[in-house]
């Protein structure tokens, strides 16, 4: 499966999830601040892309969980040094170029983008 | 199906629930994992279905949702031993086809789409005798899995004995001599 091709389900799976446009859905937009993905959304998410491209996705793989109540990870609400490294380690699809000019805790949602959904899955696929 | 099956044995005692909130009447059909039927006789002596309309009593669109969360909920919940919380989380579609009217006889059918350790999603179907009433889609969240951290009260709140006790009626079978 292409890019391309890999870049329109996740699209379709995200429009039917979130009930949002078609031209909303944008490699950069960001899951929950764009498209508006609250906690319960992710899961469905998770559903339909396992369903669309026929992948399990174990918990925590695609989006790292309880971060912010580790001390280790996270000290005054930005991520330490060990909470990036942890991050990039568990996310190797998304980019993290804007966040680390502001690790904080609050922009860690800019993470998770449509294009790092779709880098993910091409991972699991291949 | 026999008269020796006891729910407490197999799951575990369930807490009392202190009011009734139950909208369906009995299950006819419960496959582990997979899909579950229940039943409801809508009756003019109920008094949600006056409620709506007064002139023109029907069963609300929201109880109907309502039933098959609780069809569905008991589903997801026998799937892992009613150790998890289950809540519903999501409606993700209901689209209603006809009204349900006082005498009608609504089957709820749940069939489990997804389920992890983390929740499941549902398709759901309502249908009276030959009619569709509703296609309804549901998500289910195990609380207690939740990726936020948050610590729920440790007994299962979720199942208590009127929804339990559906399915302990529904596995001793419904030959009772009198």
């Amino acid at each position: 499966m292409t890019h391309d091709e890999i870049y329109a389900k996740v699209k379709d799976v995200l429009v039917d999830a979130l009930g949002v446009d078609d031209d909303e859905v944008t490699p950069t937009a960001v899951i929950r601040d764009d498209l508006g993905a609250e906690s319960i959304d992710f899961l469905d998410i998770m559903f339909r892309l396992e369903k669309a491209f026929g992948i399990k996705i174990p918990k925590g793989e695609l989006m790292p969980e309880n971060v912010a109540s580790d001390p280790n990870f996270v000290q005054n609400n930005t991520l330490t040094p060990q909470g990036i490294a942890m991050l990039k380690d568990k996310m190797p699809h998304s980019n993290f170029t804007e966040f680390e000019k502001n690790p904080t805790v609050e922009n860690m949602s800019k993470l998770f983008t449509v294009e790092a959904i779709v880098k993910y899955v091409e991972g699991k696929l291949k | 199906m026999g008269g020796s099956w006891s729910f407490t044995k197999a799951y575990g005692p369930s807490p009392k629930a202190h009011m009734r909130w139950i909208w369906i009447d009995k299950f006819i059909e419960f496959t582990p994992k997979t899909s579950a039927t229940a039943l409801k006789n809508c009756s003019l002596a109920e008094e949600h279905l006056h409620d709506l309309y007064p002139d023109f009593p029907i069963v609300p669109h929201s109880l109907i949702v309502e039933g098959m969360a609780q069809t569905a909920g008991i589903l997801v919940g026998e799937a892992r031993n009613f150790k998890e919380k289950v809540i519903l989380a999501k409606v993700g579609k209901a689209i209603f086809h006809r009204l349900v009217r006082p005498g009608d006889t609504i089957l709820f059918k749940a069939t489990v789409d997804q389920l992890n350790e983390q929740g499941a999603s549902i398709c759901g179907r309502v249908e009276c005798g030959p009619d569709l009433v509703a296609e309804i889609e549901l998500m289910f969240s195990h609380i207690d899995q939740n990726i936020s951290g948050i610590k729920f009260p440790e007994h299962n709140f979720v199942f208590t004995e009127q929804f339990t006790e559906l399915l302990a009626n529904y596995r001793l079978g419904s030959g009772i001599a009198l």
